[in-house]
């Protein structure tokens, strides 16, 4: 059963895993004066690599404002973020642009591929943006191409290709260049059931690594099973995180079993 | 990221054709319409302008253009030829003259008289007939589109007769002039002749024109020639000008003109300036893609900047090469705009004007570009 945790109570990182990314009462307030509106209230989270960790809550409850800073897309009112042991703080202008284009996958609700290019040279663009020569950028994209199983449509045009197809591109581009963290915003809010499903259990399968944090924005309760983690998000806090209670299960049940 | 850019410009074919078409169109409008105003405000001087072997152009002192002239005493040639410096002086007539056919079909022409014995100011591009036949009495030469206006639909023929001023003239060449200003048939005789094909008035000579002796400057003759006769003169480029700046000063022409070029240059602005900056917004999500993935300001406005050099290069040698196509197919089937092209200067003008309304549309979109929060990826 998961449990209900307070706000501001950290989401403490009890896993031996080592963790990826760290906030630590992060506040995002947008607008001024009487219109300043608080999106998020102090959220403290450590977010561990080798586990696909989902991000659900209803609308408007800020999920797209928090991976929106993780992702250094956003800058916070307050708080620190951490990621990979490199407080976020530290890097500002050129740096923090650099270390996206190096550490940070990006799966988009719908897609964001170029239509101009095709399936082959959408995903080869991080590999461009990180400096790598065309041709060998166009190969090494074709193989991931070849691994999500489109190695038969590299070069078609994104318009040519299913919803599915086309988030699979998507899933090729994020991961082209091995970033470190890979933030999906509801990749499968644009797909059919079986193709959401596809989707999923393709991330599953190919993003999560034991050095990758893997953090899957989602109000869709039928992907929650593909999910290591599910953090669940309401009026700016995390009020559920589903591991927390099985974590702490499992250190009472370990403390009990020893001698 | 050259080739991504490159690859966005050119890998939506509708997208990229209307942008460069765009430019194209706006290019052509200012061209051509620029093109046609320096055209038709030059024709003013025509087709005295023809007249390039002399560098000395002497008239009455209250002349200010070419088709209104006070005619000066005929001894006024022997005044100028006795100014110090002044290699040779001819008399030039230049008149209006009603020409009829026997037919008895009429048009109004331009009469031009050149002097009997040099035949200065003689056409250089003669089509039929030769320039000593024009020495013989009453004969004329014609400039070709006049003579088609005169019989149209029928081919170049000597011979035919025309009556001016009760007297007979007979056709005895067939000439390119520079087009006039006014549409109508040039004639030209010897001078002798030509004050006769007019109504006779006391005073006939039009100009005194002429050249230096070597080592005199055009400019320093003329100013001898008005100090000792007390006659305007002027160089070859001051008398056309002189023309040139009466129409524009003196006329609706440049108010008229100069809105229809306004409106190209508006229109034309307008749509090449549109096209690339809707272009490029068009691509506002597609950037903040590009930016989320890490690409940075500094390479964003390299790739806005190559797509607006691409599509102002292409459109622009487009725009000019259709202008150009324009003025050589009209200058062969629509007399009324031969001698009309582009020059150089407007040309680089319009280029000019390209390049920076390419770089106001590149600003105005990068603005929107660069401004743009790369979290805006992960709205809907």
């Amino acid at each position: 059963m998961p449990s209900a945790i307070a706000s501001s109570e950290p989401v403490v990182d009890a896993s031996p895993k080592a963790t990826g990314v760290s906030c630590r009462g992060l506040i995002k307030d947008f607008g001024t004066g009487e219109n300043r509106l608080r999106v998020l209230h102090g959220i403290d989270v450590d977010v561990r690599c080798g586990e696909m960790t989902l991000l659900a809550g209803p609308s408007g409850c800020g999920k797209t404002t928090l991976i929106s800073i993780i992702a250094g897309l956003l800058a916070p009112t307050a708080g620190e973020i951490t990621l990979f042991g490199t407080p976020q703080a530290a890097l500002r202008g050129d740096a923090l642009v650099d270390f996206r284009a190096h550490n940070v996958g990006f799966v988009f609700q719908q897609y964001n591929l170029l239509p101009a290019l095709t399936a082959v040279e959408n995903v080869a663009i991080p590999l461009l943006v990180i400096g790598r020569r065309r041709s060998a950028a166009l190969d090494q994209a074709a193989g991931v191409l070849r691994q999500v199983g489109l190695g038969e449509r590299l070069h078609s045009p994104p318009t040519k290709l299913s919803g599915g197809q086309q988030q699979r591109v998507a899933i090729a581009r994020a991961l082209v260049h091995e970033p470190r963290l890979l933030v999906c915003d509801e990749p499968t809010a644009a797909l059919d059931a079986q193709s959401g499903q596809t989707v999923m259990g393709l991330l599953k399968q190919v993003a999560v690594k034991a050095d990758r944090t893997v953090i899957v924005v989602t109000h869709d309760s039928r992907v929650f099973q593909f999910g290591d983690r599910v953090l669940e998000m309401a009026d700016g806090r995390i009020v559920l995180d589903s591991t927390a209670a099985r974590d702490s299960q499992e250190v009472i049940r370990q403390e009990h079993a020893a001698p | 990221m050259i080739w991504v850019a490159w690859r966005m410009l050119t890998g939506d074919t509708a997208k990229y054709l209307g942008a460069v078409f765009g430019v194209a169109f706006g290019v052509l409008l200012i061209t051509q319409q620029a093109s046609v105003f320096v055209g038709i405000i030059s024709r003013t001087a025509n087709p005295l302008s023809d007249v390039r072997e002399a560098s000395i152009w002497v008239c009455d002192e209250y002349l200010q253009n070419a088709d209104e002239i006070e005619p000066m005493a005929d001894n006024a040639v022997y005044r100028v030829r006795g100014v110090e410096g002044i290699e040779w002086a001819v008399r030039l007539f230049k008149g209006m003259a009603r020409a009829r056919k026997p037919s008895g079909l009429f048009r109004q022409v331009i009469l031009l008289g050149i002097d009997d014995q040099s035949l200065v100011g003689a056409p250089r591009k003669i089509l039929m007939g030769d320039l000593a036949s024009l020495r013989r009495p009453s004969a004329v030469f014609v400039d070709k589109a006049g003579y088609e206006s005169l019989w149209p639909g029928e081919p170049l023929m000597i011979g035919r007769e025309i009556e001016m001023n009760d007297r007979r003239a007979v056709i005895v060449g067939i000439c390119e002039t520079s087009a006039p200003f006014q549409t109508m048939p040039v004639v030209i005789a010897c001078y002798s002749q030509a004050t006769g094909f007019v109504a006779r008035e006391r005073n006939q000579l039009s100009f005194v024109v002429g050249a230096p002796m070597p080592g005199v400057s055009p400019a320093e003759a003329c100013r001898r020639i008005t100090t000792q006769t007390g006659l305007m003169a002027m160089t070859y480029r001051e008398f056309v000008w002189l023309t040139i700046k009466y129409y524009l000063e003196n006329t609706g022409i440049p108010v008229n003109f100069g809105i229809t070029i306004v409106l190209g240059f508006v229109v034309g602005t307008a749509i090449a300036g549109q096209t690339f900056y809707l272009f490029t917004l068009e691509n506002l999500r597609h950037f903040g893609t590009l930016k989320a993935m890490g690409v940075n300001n500094r390479r964003i406005t390299g790739m806005v900047l190559l797509q607006a050099l691409v599509i102002g290069l292409i459109g622009y040698s487009l725009g000019v090469g259709m202008a150009v196509a324009f003025f050589e197919i009209t200058s062969r089937t629509l007399p009324d705009l031969r001698g009309i092209s582009i020059l150089w200067q407007i040309a680089a003008g319009s280029g000019a004007v390209m390049f920076v309304i390419m770089a106001l549309a590149s600003l105005l979109s990068l603005r929107k570009v660069l401004l743009l929060e790369p979290a805006v990826v992960f709205r809907g």
